[in-house]
């Protein structure tokens, strides 16, 4: 790359990254543009449609006072924190066995949990509905708490693995040798040197919870109980009746939560992603 | 008295073999229960008359016949083909350009990273509401710009043409699946030693050569990786088709699991819901095997 010129600079890197980026940021921009205007703005075509002519804050008020918007919001928070707690606990163990305790099982257990990653929820969300039924938890929340975790675990035990992996085993024989037993090793020294690698998998899991879309589609029926896209889709559109206004702003309010933890965690986050992809 | 057993229990613990067995059990139970048994439920239910709360009996092929002998089924087997290599293809072209793009020093790298990702990081759900607006048939802002620029004489009707539906939902989907491809390869080209560019350039290389006899070879295992995960998760896809057109117009745009979803949840019959997700299984284990293999190579 020695004695590149401004014009190749141009053509090699500021013009493509240009046209990325406007394809790429191209519906936020049409999402937000549609948030702060008035139905009449928005459904006369003499105006331009990128430019707000005088904006307004009624979408945000009708999601807000004639919507559930946040309870949908408290339903969304409720499974995610909790189904990522639940996922992390297990993972966390499932991890540190796999790689560091070497038990006779270990090797099939991993590849095992690896396996399940790449089954989707398509597949699976039928015979689900079938368990959740039996189990009497339709249409509760908890049908959610309980099967997200399915496809936070094998992610995280496997995100996870990684940094056990690079955590140098002398530590833990030290330890041993001063006479620590395994589970005190496990919380007193593994756990702390890990807290960037958990701090990783919560995120995904927060992220993954709170994106989740057909489990709640297929086992939630309930107003109430609706996780927020299932319910700014189904409440915001009423046959041929679409509120664009609103549904754009709860689009957006609903997205806010995830940028915020991704903003503060965007390392870790991108660790995480090609950290799993490389192990 | 508690000493002892106290002792013996701490004794225990320090068996590797059981410690193992007690941390790896509360993921273990997690997945057998919701999805391990789900999963083998699931194929049985394809050769079951289940309907919604109520226990099917065996009938043997019959779902799988039915669906067989259903244009709409062998309508959804063209688009999910379709949807699937189109949506991957381009996703892995446009991700891969976007790293090699990105894969130098500049100043905001970290900004534009992050900026990059955000379509991987939202909600689907609510960006496919966002693309749902935007191909509105009399409000799309794309159709407004190509109308006043002379280029169309009629606003485009995105969602109410097979064509445009299909093609419409694979644009989407690559909008939101580059970003995984990006920063996925970005990774591996980070690891490639400037050295072999720099022999390169002595040697009077072209940019195109050095892409296609360094970089392409040196991230092969790591792209093929890439592209199973997307591979699975795009022929697997679900709601951002359900949001945008719910298989329509006429069933145009349905894939398997839009499909399986109607029969099974809004018609009730699970049975004929699980055939059509028993048919995407051959698919998915030959991606799982893929990646499967390019991720030990690593190793």
């Amino acid at each position: 790359m020695v004695g590149e010129t401004k014009t190749q600079k141009l053509i090699k890197f500021y013009i493509p990254l240009a046209l990325y980026l406007f394809f790429l940021l191209f519906p936020f921009y049409w999402m937000v543009n549609t948030v702060f205007k008035s139905d009449n703005e928005m459904y006369n075509l003499e105006l331009n449609p990128f430019y707000i002519h005088s904006p307004t804050l009624e979408n945000i008020v009708h999601l807000f006072t004639r919507t559930i918007f946040f309870k949908w919001m408290a339903n969304t928070f409720f499974v995610a924190i909790l189904s990522t707690l639940i996922a992390l606990g297990a993972s966390l163990l499932a991890a540190y066995a796999i790689q560091r305790l070497r038990f006779k099982t270990s090797q099939p257990t991993g590849v095992a949990i690896f396996l399940s990653y790449l089954v989707p929820q398509t597949i699976l969300f039928i015979p689900l509905a079938h368990v959740i039924f039996q189990l009497r938890l339709w249409d509760s929340l908890w049908s959610l708490v309980l099967t997200y975790p399915t496809f936070l675990v094998p992610f995280c035990t496997w995100l996870l693995m990684g940094y056990f992996k690079s955590i140098p085993k002398e530590m833990e024989e030290c330890a041993m040798i001063d006479g620590a037993s395994r589970v005190r090793i496990f919380t007193k020294i593994i756990l702390p040197l890990c807290l960037p690698g958990i701090l990783s998998a919560a995120i995904f899991c927060f992220t993954l919870s709170w994106n989740e879309y057909i489990y709640a589609l297929a086992f939630i029926s309930d107003t109430y109980k609706k996780t927020v896209p299932i319910g700014l889709v189904t409440e915001l559109v009423r046959g041929d009746v679409y509120h664009w206004g609103p549904l754009m702003a709860g689009a957006l309010c609903a997205s806010v939560p995830v940028a915020l933890v991704y903003s503060f965690f965007v390392e870790h986050y991108v660790a995480g992603m090609t950290g799993a992809l490389k192990e | 008295m508690a000493f002892p057993i106290r002792a013996r229990l701490a004794a225990a613990l320090e068996n590797p073999t059981l410690l193992g067995f007690l941390f790896v059990a509360p993921a273990e139970l997690i997945l057998l229960i919701f999805l391990a048994y789900p999963f083998f439920l699931g194929i049985w239910l394809g050769f079951t008359d289940t309907v919604v709360g109520r226990e099917g009996s065996f009938i043997g092929l019959e779902n799988f016949e039915e669906l067989l002998n259903d244009p709409a089924f062998w309508l959804t087997v063209f688009n999910t083909f379709l949807y699937t290599v189109m949506a991957v293809f381009l996703k892995a072209a446009l991700g891969v350009g976007l790293a090699v793009v990105l894969n130098r020093d500049f100043k905001a790298k970290g900004l534009v990273r992050a900026i990059v990702l955000l379509p991987w990081i939202v909600p689907t759900a609510l960006s496919a509401i966002c693309f749902w607006w935007l191909y509105d048939s009399t409000f799309s802002g794309i159709s407004w710009v190509l109308f006043r620029l002379g280029l169309i004489d009629r606003f485009i009707d995105f969602l109410g043409d097979p064509w445009n539906a299909r093609f419409s939902l694979i644009a989407a989907n690559v909008w939101r699946g580059v970003p995984f491809f990006t920063i996925g390869i970005l990774a591996g080209l980070q690891t490639i030693s400037p050295e072999l560019y720099e022999a390169a350039d002595l040697d009077g290389a072209s940019s195109w050569a050095k892409f296609k006899k360094i970089t392409l070879p040196l991230i092969t295992p790591l792209l093929a990786v890439v592209t199973a995960f997307s591979t699975i998760w795009t022929f697997a896809d679900f709601q951002l088709i359900w949001i945008i057109t719910k298989g329509g117009p006429a069933g145009a745009t349905h894939v398997f699991g839009t499909l399986s979803f109607q029969r099974a949840m809004s018609g009730g019959h699970f049975g004929e819901g699980a055939a059509i997700s028993n048919f995407m299984l051959p698919i998915l284990i030959i991606c799982v095997l893929v990646s499967f293999k390019y991720l030990r190579r690593e190793d």
